[in-house]
């Protein structure tokens, strides 16, 4: 996917200005932090599970070589082939090599956010492959030319109204009413049907690789990742090497989490465990299967500061409780990963430049460290961020500049004290007949959009001090 | 030496209180002494160095971070009129600071409270000020470091209802940002905006006349959004309605 995050701000206030969009995502961002609670109380021990969880994946992101090796041992064992991947050129092209050795012309694809991050589809379609998504909000996105919205519900931003105009232009069938969200999605669905029939290669994700058994585990609603995991006879399952964890129970805990946080169901329809090809004896199956392991930078990330990022099972949770992501929507970030874990990995994965609002797009409120079933210190992770923005000068230096002289006096309290009573004493005086300033020459981004309360009179410690010599 | 029994509480005014609202840092004096405290206030204290940590400026924090530090280790208690505030001494210093600093962070830590939870959770104050005030229908924010990073929720509303009789009439999303965000506000003014109306559209449809908190900087930035949009519900800190100080101008209101 293109990347656009050096355009945040214009983009964010464009999506303010949508009000049909920002009704919608008020609403989202109301309900699915109700549905998430709920289901966690439900569950009753989200924190030991999510505990549980951390420690499960440290261990194995701190002995990765080791698991990765026997992941790829199993595997191999059960007749898949393993392919590593160090940047998402390189998976572009290990995938479209082993649909070129099959001559394939149609591939259907099942959710994976690794493949939005390399860029997949267009490249396989540069290569001459029809290349169809089977998650219905990857489909629609596909259908409209957009970028997903949302890691777990990529077509969040389409209201019905719009979903249904697309499929009227797109999908050359007679007449229909598509009135309501059924018709809508048995039509998806008999479009999709063909694609799964006719496929020569599935492409699916993992939610988790398991290196006990050399499994990976697909966790879906619709059922999508399994017709193209079973119906082509080429399987390829593409996703990032930091998926990897010990056994099939760690892989169970993660799903519990995972699907609870991400829309607060207490289970998803499918949780589906792919073993490698069809054996003798079986009667359906892919004939010939792949895992292509991706890197592009997770290493970078596991030797730096930000190595927690890599414990993220991408469940959402942080874009939906995240007022910012709320208000502004996905395709502000401008990127494949948005909301709190996009703003952290996306900087971690351009560059701090690049990406630079990301981390400032922030105000360390901590709903989403809260909510995060890996308990990864997000507000942490940004504010590091910024602080290497700062080290690297790419914060503007008016902002440095500024804060850094802040710092200096609030560390020197007779220098502060002259400035803010001086300062304070004038203010309060120019405001007490309004109570506010509607213009500050040095805060104009404050008072762009909002009054300035002038101060109640002269400081505290100015009063206090007074009060206490009166005292005496 | 002091042989007096009373908890000593040294007083963490926050610069927000001292420079904008000293109502705030009157009125937590007032609270405390009437929770049978005894006051002081080190006269030294600046800021506690959020702003330019919040924005990744931890090499100058760090100064700031030891001023308070020498000025309030030697309390017996240090309370803060600000979850925020409170928060960042508490989880933030030891955070920034190593080796020896660290372990007089933690140990500052130990001993620095937000103002409703040390009334609730320490001195257990349950008798209301000299003058009870019937209060019209109030609603609270819940600032996000206070509640947190401080776990403050219940100690505000058992305050209001102990010291005022009055119950909270809790706004929808009472628990979500407001925006403010330290210099977030100044940095992405818009979004900021869209938050600060949602904060006001839920404390409106509630019906209350008075929005609450914890913590200055929320309500100035609430309190400054309501005025530009022309809003009439009145901003005040929670510690000036403890303490019955409902007389003078509301925050960013006039005089009058
Ligand atoms: S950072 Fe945490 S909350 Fe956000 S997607 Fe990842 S696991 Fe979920």
């Amino acid at each position: 996917m293109e990347q656009h995050s050096d355009q945040f701000y214009a983009l964010s206030e464009d999506a303010l200005e949508k009000t049909e969009q920002v009704k919608r995502r008020d609403m989202l961002g109301l309900f699915m932090p109700l549905l998430r609670d709920a289901a966690m109380d439900e569950l009753g021990e989200f924190e030991a599970l999510r505990q549980h969880n951390k420690r499960i994946r440290q261990h194995t992101l701190d002995n990765l070589d080791y698991y990765l090796a026997r992941f790829e041992l199993e595997a191999t064992n059960n007749g898949n082939q393993v392919h590593f991947a160090d940047t998402g050129a390189e998976l572009n092209s290990i995938v479209l090599d082993i649909c070129q050795q099959h001559s394939a012309r149609l591939v259907a694809k099942g959710k994976s956010m690794v493949t939005e991050e390399t860029g997949l589809n267009d490249y396989l379609q540069r290569g001459g492959l029809d290349v169809v998504e089977t998650d219905l909000g990857e489909y629609i996105i596909q259908l409209a030319g957009e970028t997903p919205s949302h890691i777990v519900g990529p077509a969040l931003h389409k209201s019905q109204s719009d979903i249904r105009d697309l499929f009227f232009d797109k999908h050359p069938l007679g007449e229909r009413e598509l009135e309501d969200i059924p018709a809508l999605v048995s039509e998806a669905r008999q479009m999709l049907r063909e694609t799964f029939l006719k496929a020569d290669v599935g492409i699916i994700g993992s939610n988790a690789l398991i290196a006990e058994t050399g499994y990976s585990m697909l966790v879906t609603n619709e059922g999508n990742g399994d017709l193209c995991a079973n119906l082509p006879s080429i399987l390829i399952v593409c996703t990032t090497l930091d998926r990897i964890l010990p056994r099939g129970e760690d892989a169970a805990a993660v799903q519990r989490l995972l699907v609870r946080s991400a829309t607060g169901q207490p289970q998803t329809c499918y949780t589906s465990f792919y073993s490698g090809p069809r054996r003798e004896g079986d009667t359906d199956g892919p004939l010939e299967t792949h895992f292509v392991l991706l890197d592009n930078k997770r290493s970078d990330i596991l030797a730096s500061d930000y190595k927690e990022m890599l414990q993220c099972i991408r469940c959402g949770a942080c874009l939906n409780h995240c007022p910012i992501f709320t208000s502004v929507g996905g395709h502000s970030y401008g990127a494949v990963y948005t909301g709190p874990m996009g703003s952290v990995l996306t900087p971690l994965l351009s560059s701090l430049e690049e990406a630079e609002a990301l981390p400032n797009a922030c105000t360390s409120c901590g709903r989403c460290a809260e909510v995060c079933p890996s308990d990864i210190p997000l507000p942490d992770l940004l504010r590091d961020l910024r602080h290497e923005q700062s080290q690297q000068k790419i914060t503007p230096r008016s902002w440095r500049g500024g804060l850094r002289l802040h710092a200096f006096l609030a560390a020197r309290p007779t220098l502060y004290r002259f400035f803010v009573d001086l300062g304070v004493g004038v203010m309060a005086r120019l405001g007490k007949k309004k109570g506010v300033f509607k213009r500050l020459p040095l805060a104009s981004g404050w008072t762009q959009v909002r009054d300035f309360p002038a101060p109640q009179g002269d400081t505290f410690m100015k009063q206090y001090k007074a009060r206490s010599r009166g005292d005496e | 030496m002091n042989h007096s029994t009373a908890p000593q509480v040294s007083l963490f005014v926050t610069c927000l209180a001292d420079l904008m609202r000293p109502s705030v840092a009157f009125a937590t004096i007032r609270l405390l002494e009437h929770a049978g405290c005894e006051v002081s206030v080190p006269v030294e204290q600046t800021c506690c160095g959020q702003p330019g940590y919040n924005s990744g400026e931890y090499e100058s924090t760090i100064p700031v971070a030891k001023r308070t530090i020498e000025l309030f280790e030697h309390a017996e208690y240090v309370v803060a009129p600000s979850g925020s505030c409170a928060g960042m001494i508490v989880h933030h210093y030891p955070k920034l600071l190593t080796g020896e600093w660290r372990e007089r962070a933690l140990a500052l830590a130990e001993k620095t409270w937000e103002l409703t939870s040390f009334l609730t959770d320490v001195v257990k104050l349950d008798t209301p000020p000299a003058h009870p005030t019937q209060l019209p229908p109030l609603t609270y924010h819940d600032s996000c470091a206070g509640l947190r990073e401080l776990g403050i929720k219940e100690q505000p509303r058992q305050l209001l209802k102990s010291l005022c009789g009055v119950d909270v009439t809790e706004m929808q999303q009472s628990d979500v940002c407001c925006g403010f965000g330290g210099t977030f506000c100044a940095k992405m003014p818009d979004i900021s905006a869209k938050m600060a109306d949602d904060k006001l559209r839920n404390a409106s449809a509630t019906n209350a006349a008075i929005l609450t908190g914890g913590d200055l900087g929320c309500l100035l930035n609430i309190a400054g959004r309501a005025r530009r949009e022309g809003l009439d519900i009145e901003v005040r800190h929670v510690a000036e309605i403890l303490s019955g100080d409902l007389y003078g101008p509301a925050i960013g209101e006039r005089e009058g």
